[in-house]
């Protein structure tokens, strides 16, 4: 198997402000959510990304449309960037008809098949042998598709995570494992669950290659990610990311997060990868006070018409309790 | 329906006619490939269909049930053989978390089409881990649809229905039938629809609901009593989830007495609920309580001895038919 080389990768100004925007519109979709928990508008399930918006856009951004994702709770953004509408995730945040599970559960407890997305359960890991029998089906079909999964250093416990990761392994699938390691399992440090310091590591267990890389730098998720496209497609079979970043929020929104310090905090807060992100492109001249203003105010019009559509849906109807249980 | 079969025999057939008729059907399990599976129902079919479609797995039930599950989401059909039903509980809660609820989150949008395939039952000597019978887990969790074969006629029928069918189907064979039940079976295209039961034998005094490995003993002490002047209708439900309750309220009709035999435990078994439903809906047609015949609530042991005291057996049931009878 050739070992994970730097992929060379060229991004045209368009190219570098989509992805511009799509980090500012996970971030602005997050924060809104987290005050409408606050308000009360949104009643629990809110899981945010906030601070690990690099890792889904640099994951995301190469991928066609047959390819598949299974993301974990945080990852909200990955619906958004596969073809969900914003206004159709607001909607399913509010348990509203016009959400995808149609007021039945929160969050990314839903997929949509046509558009490539697996929804998981709360049992994380649980989408990874999923995952694994997605990637399955492109290879008996010899398609050159892949399936990236997505998962925390805490689901990298459970044994789902072996389970497919071996099974991966063994038959050489076309599928990506992203590790968004950011530090904590809710409260427990990752001290305190493993015994070794990178996830990636635990790749090699399974005869493949496993790489840790700075998730706060967008283009070098996007460059690990190309890399690993590369050989997914290519038949040279799975590989893990581990991206390393950290969550600014608590584990849910009523999580105060009191087991860390601010200081920790701050000093993630400095590595924020929108800043550096937005300084690269200014660098670069592709980016001036007159895109940056058009990109804020088109992300603020995509959020408010989410929330507007959201708060008018209906709710589900009663019935909707017990139907859709059979096909 | 012209050949005989063994129920082990039918089974093997079913997955091949099937995988013959739809490609999309596929079989995987540990041991299932060149060797045939531990006891031999997917014999020959790695050398009709090769590596990719009669799939070894490692010892992995969440993955194997994990990577169904996938497939299926990709419009596969994937029969997943769990090597003794007592391992399901490894591969539990991708079925009853995964599996059963996805259609029901993903707002109707989506099913899972697979087969959990379960060789189940005592009488085997098999002690602790090689003889439960674990089908009350799943009759307890909607979303699913369970199924437990008594003849190879059904065997083969209820498994072809199973595959076709567009929901999770754990389908449990009984391990004591497989090489002792015989008969003929169905043949082209036909199959025994899910959720009907069978009266295997008439009668207008007593009602006797079972499945699986119990309806010869109960048939055989149904033909005692009829030379004691009681006649007893036997129902074999085929089906455990959804039961045909119409059968079982159209023989009460008749009869006003209902015995239930299982030789899964007695707490919380299936006889608990389908006694709750018959006392719920037709209190009045009742001349007498309804009576269970279980295995008491203890594991299934290894010593003959001790198999032999927790086992239903003819003796047992004919006890509990007069007892009845005679209310």
């Amino acid at each position: 198997m050739p070992p994970i080389k730097r992929t060379k990768f060229k991004l045209s100004p368009e190219q570098l402000l989509e992805m511009f925007y799509w980090l500012k519109l996970i971030r602005a979709f997050d924060e809104r959510l987290s005050v409408l928990v606050k308000q009360g508008r949104v009643r629990s399930g809110v899981y945010t990304g906030v601070g690990q918006e690099a890792i889904i856009v640099g994951t995301c951004f190469g991928l066609r449309k047959e390819d598949y994702i299974c993301p974990l709770h945080r990852d909200l953004g990955s619906f958004l960037m596969k073809g969900v509408e914003a206004r159709v995730m607001m909607a399913q945040m509010f348990a509203k008809r016009t959400g995808l599970s149609k007021g039945r559960d929160s969050a990314l407890h839903s997929g949509v098949s046509e558009l490539g997305i697996f929804g998981n359960t709360s049992m994380l890991g649980a989408n990874l042998p999923v995952a694994a029998g997605l990637a399955l089906t492109f290879k008996m079909e010899k398609a050159d598709h892949v399936v990236i999964a997505y998962f925390g250093e805490g689901a990298s416990n459970t044994g789902d995570f072996h389970e497919a990761l071996n099974f991966a392994g063994v038959q050489q699938l076309p599928v990506i494992f992203i590790c968004e390691n950011n530090q904590y399992a809710y409260s427990v440090p990752i001290e305190k669950s493993m015994a070794i310091d990178d996830v990636a590591d635990r790749a090699r267990g399974y005869g493949f290659d496993g790489v840790a890389i700075n998730g706060n730098d967008v283009l070098a998720v996007y460059q690990a990610t190309l890399g690993a496209l590369k050989r997914a497609r290519g038949g040279d079979g799975p590989t893990l990311i581990e991206c390393k970043t950290y969550r600014w929020h608590g584990h849910s929104e009523h999580d105060k997060a009191f087991y860390r310090t601010d200081e920790e905090l701050a000093m993630w807060k400095s590595r924020d990868p929108i800043p550096t992100f937005t300084t690269y492109l200014r660098a670069r001249h592709v980016l001036d006070d007159k895109t940056l203003n058009d990109t804020e105010s088109r992300v603020a019009a995509t959020i408010d018409d989410a929330v507007e559509f959201a708060i008018n849906s209906a709710d589900p109807s009663p019935q909707d309790a017990i139907s859709d249980l059979y096909a | 329906m012209s050949k005989e079969l063994s129920y082990l025999e039918a089974i093997r057939e079913a997955l091949a006619e099937e995988m013959r008729r739809d490609p999309k059907v596929f079989v995987l399990g540990e041991d299932v490939g060149p060797y045939g599976g531990a006891f031999g129902a997917t014999q020959g079919l790695h050398e009709e269909f090769g590596d990719m479609r009669v799939l070894d797995t490692p010892i992995s039930e969440s993955a194997i049930v994990g990577i169904s599950i996938g497939a299926a989401l990709r419009g596969y059909r994937p029969v997943a053989e769990m090597q003794f039903a007592d391992f399901i509980s490894c591969g539990f809660d991708q079925i009853v978390n995964q599996a059963a609820t996805l259609r029901y989150r993903y707002g109707g949008r989506a099913s899972v089409p697979i087969v959990v395939r379960a060789p189940s039952g005592g009488n085997v000597g098999g002690g602790l881990y090689h003889s439960q019978n674990p089908e009350a887990w799943f009759i307890h969790r909607p979303g699913l649809k369970v199924v437990a074969p008594s003849t190879a006629y059904d065997a083969k029928g209820l498994l072809k229905a199973a595959i076709r069918d567009d929901n999770p189907v754990v389908y449990f064979e009984h391990k004591y039938l497989y090489r002792r039940a015989k008969g003929p079976v169905p043949a082209g295209d036909e199959v025994v629809p899910l959720g009907v039961a069978a009266t295997r034998r008439e009668g207008d005094d007593v009602t006797l609901v079972t499945y699986g490995a119990m309806v010869t003993p109960s048939l055989e002490a149904a033909d005692r009593l009829s030379k004691e002047g009681v006649e007893v209708e036997v129902i074999d439900l085929r089906t455990l989830l959804p039961f045909d309750k119409e059968a079982i309220f159209r023989s009460l009709e008749k009869t006003s007495r209902v015995l239930i035999v299982h030789e899964d435990v007695k707490t919380l078994g299936i006889g608990a609920e389908l006694s709750a439903v018959i006392m719920e809906e037709r209190f009045d047609r009742l001349d007498a309580p309804v009576m269970r015949v279980t295995s008491p609530d203890t594991h299934p042991p290894f010593s003959h001895v001790l198999e032999a005291f927790n086992l239903p057996n003819t003796d047992k049931i004919t006890d509990a038919l007069r007892r009845l009878a005679a209310y």
